[in-house]
């Protein structure tokens, strides 16, 4: 039987399986970050199931049920083209990245999947230009239970910060 | 009687400065043409509310009576709205009481717009329909016996809409849009909106800190594209072993460069390759399928980019279709508003393959990373740094149209400039 967020008020079981499922994420989600500031971005798709969706769409966009991607992943295949690109044939100004995962709630929790929702933050610094917010919005996420570890099964980032900064060079 | 100016301009500028005179020679461009806050205003003037059309938006953006999408006419703001009969209207963003902005919303349906300050109304086609107390109360105030709601509505631009795109003039002495084009660039335009149904995919917004002219000069400019981008070169959308062709209208306002995409991979000399840094003769793709080719189109060419004066571009690169509005936001800064679409005939496979795709253009694109990168770069050393000439020298203008290694298009586009511009 699936436990999910409406069950929060009524049994301290429900309630403890949905407080673990979120310490999970979260520190998923920190070692997500973390790799991605660090700037290996080769490793990024190892972040994700074989068959996995990875959509970067603009508040407006989805709002509108308009479903162009500013990234548009089906498949394990297609984040790791992404990530060669960027390290090796993308021409790109140098930059710091920091991404800022928070307010992670988890909506569901059953045998092999949770489901849950994040607000993100993306801030970058180039050369000689002060720090500035590239990217906010949230996460859609629903990650796969293998063990102890989670995959990112389908993670859709809707981002409201529609007007972009020139571009957006790295994935959230 | 029409000087091209369209809209009546308080304190027009009849001649730039005697200090700003372009350069001797055909292939330099003067970097104050990016920069100086005289030009950028005369080009308001003289281009986008001159005797030219410019590009607002596709009638797949607003497809029933009352839908409405913000835009803009050079710096003014916009708004594209549809009538009940189904007509494409384009007027001012502003309200003729105070000058409120009054469209908060990218876009939506509506029966009228209200400005929210003090709630004067307009109907679908601009037009004042209600002034709240307009006889004031108890027969005190209210606006004067003589106003003229007519008189009063916003300011309308000229509209015409060919093959789903919508254009707008503040000139109403101004030829078609075809005879605008010219027949070759209308030949190429009908490529991509071949005249069936559109379907809008979504829109992609950005700013980009350069001036507006350098993405025309982008997408004039076939040589950037043999040496910056990877994807263009090794995968064969657009390298120097194609076929390809460079197209200038007459008048130079507009252009296109087309290509002939190879089956499999392009056949690029040794000598060509020491050349192309970008083009990487070793490189897969875990998933090919977002090179794949769906044969839809009836032209020689798997791909064309094209130009049109003065802030539309409109790419057809495989089977990703998009439109480019540029923007100026001020001489240093653009904004970018692009329409990806697909055609309403397109199935559930065919759309899923489009959205793949398009990967490749964007502001995340492959090549869109590097196009608005490169773009940053350039303005910041127009703005910053000792003033100098641009040179656009490579190729001969009397070259035939599949010459590769060219600037021609960013010439003929200049002569005209100047032209217009009294430079």
């Amino acid at each position: 039987m699936a436990v999910t967020a409406e069950a929060v008020r009524t049994t301290p079981a429900d309630r403890a399986a949905l407080r673990e499922a979120r310490c999970a994420v979260e520190e998923f989600h920190y070692e997500y970050a973390a790799n991605l500031e660090r700037g290996e971005i080769e490793r990024w798709p190892d972040f994700f199931t074989d068959d996995a969706n990875y959509r970067v769409v603009a508040r407006d966009n989805a709002d509108s049920n308009l479903p162009l991607g500013l990234i548009y992943c089906e498949g394990k295949g297609m984040l790791r083209d992404r990530a060669y690109a960027l390290r090796h044939t993308e021409m790109y100004a140098p930059r710091y990245l920091q991404l800022m995962i928070s307010n992670t709630r988890v909506l569901a929790v059953d045998a092999d999947t949770i489901t849950a929702e994040s607000s993100f933050l993306l801030l970058e610094t180039l050369v000689d230009e002060p720090s500035r917010m590239q990217l906010v919005g949230k996460y859609y996420d629903v990650f796969q239970r293998t063990g102890d570890a989670l995959l990112i099964k389908d993670r859709k980032c809707v981002y409201d910060s529609v007007v972009l900064n020139n571009c957006l060079v790295f994935p959230v | 009687m029409d000087d091209g100016r369209g809209f009546p301009i308080d304190n027009p500028m009849d001649t730039l400065p005697s200090d700003l005179r372009w350069p001797d020679g055909e292939g330099t461009i003067p970097d104050w043409i990016y920069t100086d806050p005289r030009v950028y205003a005369l080009e308001q003037e003289r281009i986008f509310m001159g005797r030219h059309w410019n590009f607002v938006g596709l009638e797949c953006e607003v497809p029933k009576p009352g839908d409405y999408i913000r835009s803009f006419v050079g710096t003014v703001p916009v708004v594209v709205a549809r009538d009940k009969d189904g007509a494409v209207h384009v007027f001012e963003n502003r309200c003729a009481h105070r000058g409120v902005e009054f469209c908060r919303s990218y876009r939506g349906n509506a029966e009228q717009f209200i400005c929210p300050y003090h709630n004067w109304t307009y109907d679908l086609e601009g037009k004042l329909a209600a002034v709240p107390f307009r006889r004031g109360v108890k027969g005190k105030g209210g606006m004067p016996k003589g106003f003229d709601m007519a008189e009063h509505g916003l300011r309308h631009f000229k509209v015409t809409t060919y093959r789903g795109v919508v254009f707008a003039t503040a000139c109403q002495d101004i030829e078609s849009i075809e005879d605008y084009l010219g027949p070759e660039v209308v030949k190429q335009f009908n490529t991509i909106f071949d005249g069936t149904e559109q379907k809008l995919l979504g829109i992609h917004r950005n700013v980009l800190p350069g001036n507006w002219k350098l993405y025309q000069e982008n997408l004039k400019d076939p040589y950037h594209a043999t040496l910056l981008h990877t994807y263009l070169t090794t995968f064969g959308l657009f390298v120097t072993s194609n076929e390809s062709n460079i197209l200038v209208d007459p008048r130079g306002r507009h252009g296109g460069l087309m290509s002939r995409r190879p089956v499999g991979r392009p056949d690029v000399e040794q000598e060509e390759q020491a050349d192309m840094q970008a083009f990487r003769q070793g490189m897969k793709l875990n998933d090919p399928r977002v090179l794949d080719f769906v044969r839809e189109f009836d032209s020689p060419w798997s791909g064309a980019a094209l130009t049109i004066w003065p802030n539309m571009t409109a790419l057809r690169q495989t089977n990703i279709l998009n439109t480019r509005l540029i923007v100026p936001r001020g001489p240093n800064e653009l904004m970018m508003i692009w329409a990806v679409f697909g055609r309403a005939s397109d199935d559930e496979a065919m759309t899923r393959h489009r959205l793949r795709q398009n990967n490749i253009f964007g502001p995340s694109g492959f090549l869109g990373i590097e196009d608005n990168e490169a773009l940053k770069f350039l303005q910041d050393g127009l703005r910053q740094s000792m003033p100098r000439v641009g040179l656009a020298l490579l190729g001969d203008d009397a070259e035939t149209p599949d010459t590769i290694i060219t600037e021609r298009a960013i010439r003929a586009m200049y002569r005209y400039y100047r032209q217009v511009m009294g430079l």
